[in-house]
């Protein structure tokens, strides 16, 4: 185990060079090599969900896959969505709809959110879809259940459904 | 100004101070920061040299250590030291203890209690050595007790004796004599445990993942042997705390006593399955509840017994009757919270302690007894509010459940629900509704903020109070800024640094009035400067948008300040008003749930929240506060339940896949009512406690629609599928009306 493993990763558009142990998780490589804290540990087993990054557009939990593995790889943390400076919609809508709490889910849920809302263009059914046919429709089931590997102690989901909606309905075509 | 509040400070001073922002529904300043990831939280400060540790837990019940064979790991690469000492933590402390909790670890009290500490270069060599490590054992963990049910059971206070309930219970024309069950619970906030240490010579500085910074600095400097004003603690973000943050843990000493012995800073974070094994629980409970009422409904026996564990030497017994105290009239009353010894991790205080299960199963007593009677559930409940709290003719400072149950109901729909259970029936499911009174108690805590007033106008608050998702920067800042007249983004508020005076610290659901009491004084004292300079009574002073006005005069208050900032300290505890008036926060629950016919399964379709705990500081976080309490009822009406192994009392369900919080699917559109309420004799701001009173009762409103769906009652929590099955009607049956 003490042999150092190698790879090359684009992180918010920088590339980064990994050269460590190979037991590195994503999540640790991010918050300890790259400073990018942003992105949480909540249970580093993959139950939770505070630790959801983007890979190549898609979302993952950070903490179940290995830093070493992400090769060529382009990563998108919260920090790539936007600084407190400058939120992004979905940061915006989740202050504004008190989306969260004590945060510390956060970052994850809003990971979770902006690829969810691809998935969902993308005609993705999910386990409460009616009809695999005609695609999902975005009730709030859809939302929900779609959200659901994303866990927040402090109980904000109501508000969670309410921040990406307001998104989802700014984004509507007028 | 005094400091004691002994008076009821009617004056009702922020409703006329000319702002317009307290009670606001604003944004969250820190809320940028958070959703952006910035806001560092206890693990993430950037220290140079930054050594990690992981502790390693007992795989035995109870005994001590014989051998630890640190040569095999300290050799193990990046490996730089194996702690196992009499000073580390082996039982968190309970919240306020402001002393050192049990410490030497090498005395095993519970399955999965710290032993030791390993240290090394890198988070994965310390993580690999710490699995490594053998450790020999004298095992006693045949001495232990591990049956909740068979333990030597003996009250933690006297039990409350009003009358003769024997005698009453007889008598009464109806009467329920149940014994309901809860199991027990985790707080499990999102955050784990984390400290870094790092001294400066004999200076440590903490960073912390902690609720009570004042008290947290006792518990450690006494853990340490080393004087308070050696320790600074640092903890201005907090991922969630719910009652297990609020004493210091294992993490915190481990890692000051390895950056010492290292002379570098050390970081250590408990793993998500060693936060459930070695931080508090709350303890199951099983509950007796008697009520014996009139033919016209009015209680005129009421019983509440509880039966709870803790490990032996610890106080803590979970409060189970608190709300009954109050509540509810009835002249003969037994009420008594019964504790035995039990060898399982440490029981203290998770999210409204007593109330949460106390209230849960008072609820659904109160339901049977309705039903039994066949009067409106509403009804019941409006016959039996005492008007002088029993046996101790206190007045109720004030009391909104009245409201709460009108206006809730009537916002809810609740006329249109079915007297009888099976009466609807949506497809597969039954569907019910029910509704429970919310009490918890109202706390004041000693607490302390410095204002100051910058020459320029700016405002800055500085408190050692922390804000672990409650709303603390918000209403902090709301009230200095409504007091001294200035927009919120002129407002900074500093929080979670021992630095700063003690605030209340984040518990009991005091923070809001507590801390928000003593900004308000601080201000207070500012306003009454600033009136002087003006050359009118403070009385007429009127700040607002940074301009100073009354009795015909007006001045920029920077031209009042001169150039030189004003800075005051508010202070505040709690005085005559808290033994004179009887002070709690109220609400009503009213939940529609629907039981599916076959399986048993239960999904809550919507909830309504009604809620009277004084002055709303901030509409927003206060209504967020209500909601993730509805949300922890919903967990802990259906799903959360820690599971011990009764052959050694290790938790078995110890992480975040097998101990079933609420996850987004569950928690349906839930609307919170906040009735509008000045409570004097709580606090000078007129606020009471917010954030435990979403989740005292709600669990009774779950099971209560459950009963009115299906016609099952369940007196086991959490109501899982198998409680109900054997008992569902048949799913066939005509539909009755």
């Amino acid at each position: 185990m003490s042999e150092n493993c190698a790879a090359r990763l684009t992180v918010n558009g920088s590339p980064e060079d990994f050269l460590g142990d190979p037991r590195r998780s994503l999540l640790d490589f991010l918050r300890l090599d790259l400073k990018l804290t942003g992105t949480k540990k909540g249970c580093d087993h993959g139950q939770c969900g505070a630790c959801t990054v983007l890979v190549n557009g898609q979302r993952i939990n950070s903490c179940l896959s290995l830093a070493v593995m992400h090769d060529g790889d382009e990563i998108t943390t919260i920090e790539g969505l936007g600084p407190a400076s400058a939120l992004s919609e979905l940061q915006r809508a989740f202050v504004t709809h008190d989306g969260f709490q004590c945060g510390y889910c956060t970052p994850g849920q809003i990971c979770s959110a902006k690829a969810m809302l691809d998935e969902l263009a993308a005609g993705w059914p999910s386990a409460v879809t009616k009809d695999l046919t005609s695609g999902p429709i975005p009730s709030d089931e859809e939302l929900s259940e779609r959200m659901s590997g994303n866990l927040c102690r402090c109980g904000a989901y109501p508000n969670i459904i309410d921040a990406i909606r307001a998104v989802m309905q700014a984004e509507e075509p007028a | 100004m005094l400091t004691t509040y002994d008076t009821p400070d009617q004056r009702n001073l922020l409703d006329r101070t000319g702002q317009g922002i307290i009670g606001a529904p604003l944004d969250r300043p820190d809320g940028p920061l958070k959703v952006a990831g910035q806001a560092p939280y206890a693990a993430e400060y950037d220290l140079v040299g930054c050594a990690e540790g992981v502790l390693v837990g007992a795989a035995i019940s109870k005994g001590s250590i014989a051998a630890i064979h640190r040569d095999e790991v300290l050799a193990m690469p990046g490996v730089l030291l194996v702690l196992s000492d009499k000073a580390m933590l082996r039982r968190p402390a309970q919240g306020g203890a402001a002393q050192a909790p049990a410490q030497d670890v090498r005395q095993i009290d519970y399955h999965g209690q710290p032993v030791a500490l390993v240290v090394a270069e890198t988070f994965e060599q310390a993580t690999a050595a710490a699995k490594a490590l053998r450790i020999d054992y004298d095992d006693q963990s045949g001495s232990g007790r591990f049956d909740p049910d068979a333990l030597d059971f003996a009250p933690g206070e006297e039990p409350t004796v009003l009358g003769d309930i024997d005698e009453a219970m007889s008598k009464a024309a109806h009467r329920v004599d149940e014994t309901y069950r809860t199991e027990g619970h985790a707080s499990a906030a999102m955050e784990p445990h984390a400290a870094i240490a790092q001294w400066d010579g004999d200076d440590l500085t903490l960073w912390g993942s902690l609720q009570m910074v004042a008290p947290n600095v006792k518990e450690l400097a006494d853990s340490l042997r080393i004087p308070d004003a050696r320790v600074r603690i640092v903890a201005p973000y907090v991922g969630g705390g719910f009652g297990s943050k609020l004493g210091i843990s294992h993490e915190g000493v481990a890692a000051a006593l390895a950056a010492l012995e290292l002379q570098r800073p050390v970081r250590v974070t408990l793993s998500r399955q060693q936060v459930f094994e070695t931080v508090n629980r709350r303890s199951e409970t099983r509950q007796r509840v008697r009520l014996g009422a009139d033919a016209g409904g009015r209680l005129l026996a009421l019983g509440h017994e509880a039966w709870i564990s803790n490990l032996p030497a610890e106080d803590f017994a979970e409060p189970v009757t608190q709300a009954t105290q109050f509540l509810y009239g009835g002249d003969n009353r037994y009420l008594a919270v019964l504790k035995g010894e039990i060898t399982r991790l440490t029981a203290g205080s998770v999210r409204a302690p007593g109330e949460a299960v106390g209230m849960q199963v008072l609820e659904s007593v109160m339901d049977e007894l309705a039903h039994k009677i066949g009067i409106d559930p509403i009804e019941l409940r409006k016959r039996n509010l005492p008007a002088r709290l029993p046996g101790q003719d206190l007045p109720y400072s004030s009391r909104k459940l009245f409201e709460a149950m009108d206006e809730g109901g009537a916002a809810f729909g609740w006329s249109k629900r079915k007297p009888k259970p099976c009466m609807t029936r949506d497809g597969e499911w039954w569907v019910g509704m029910g509704m429970a009174s919310a009490a918890r108690v109202n706390m004041m805590q000693p607490a302390s903020a410095q204002v100051r007033l910058e020459a320029d106008g700016r405002v800055i608050v500085e408190t050692d109070q922390t804000d672990i998702g409650t709303g603390s920067y918000a209403i902090l800042g709301q009230i200095a800024g409504e007091m001294l007249g200035c927009p919120m983004d002129r407002v900074e508020v500093r929080l979670g640094d021992s630095r700063f005076p003690a605030g209340a610290g984040s518990g009991g659901s005091w923070a809001a009035s507590s801390t928000g009491s003593a900004v308000f004084r601080a201000c207070e004292s500012i306003r009454i400067e600033l009136a002087g300079r003006l050359r009118i009574d403070s009385e007429a002073l009127e700040l607002s948008g940074g301009i100073a006005r009354g009795a015909g005069k007006e001045a920029p208050v920077t031209r009042l300040l001169a150039g030189a900032p004003l800075e005051r300290i508010g202070r505040i505890k709690p005085g005559k008003t808290a033994d004179n008036y009887a002070q709690a926060s109220y609400g009503a629950f009213f939940c529609e749930a629907g039981v599916n016919a076959f399986t048993g399964e239960v999904r809550v379709r919507r909830m309504l929240g009604a809620f009277g705990f004084g002055r709303v500081l901030n509409a927003k976080t206060a209504r967020s506060q209500c909601l993730g309490g509805m949300v922890w009822g919903i967990g802990g009406a259906l799903s959360e339940e820690l599971q011990f192994d009764p052959r050694d009392g290790r938790l078995m369900n110890h992480d975040l896949a097998e101990y079933h919080i609420p996850v987004n699917r569950d928690v349906p559109p839930i609307e919170v009512l906040l009735l509008e309420e000045r409570d004097a004799a709580a606090s000078p701001i007129q606020a009471k406690g917010a954030g435990e009173l979403g989740i005292c009762g709600t669990g009774g409103a779950i099971a209560n629609a459950i009963f009115n769906a299906c016609g099952v009652r369940p007196r086991h929590f959490p109501i899982t599928p198998d409680k109900l099955l054997a008992q569902l009607p048949d799913p066939f049956a005509e539909i009755a009306s």
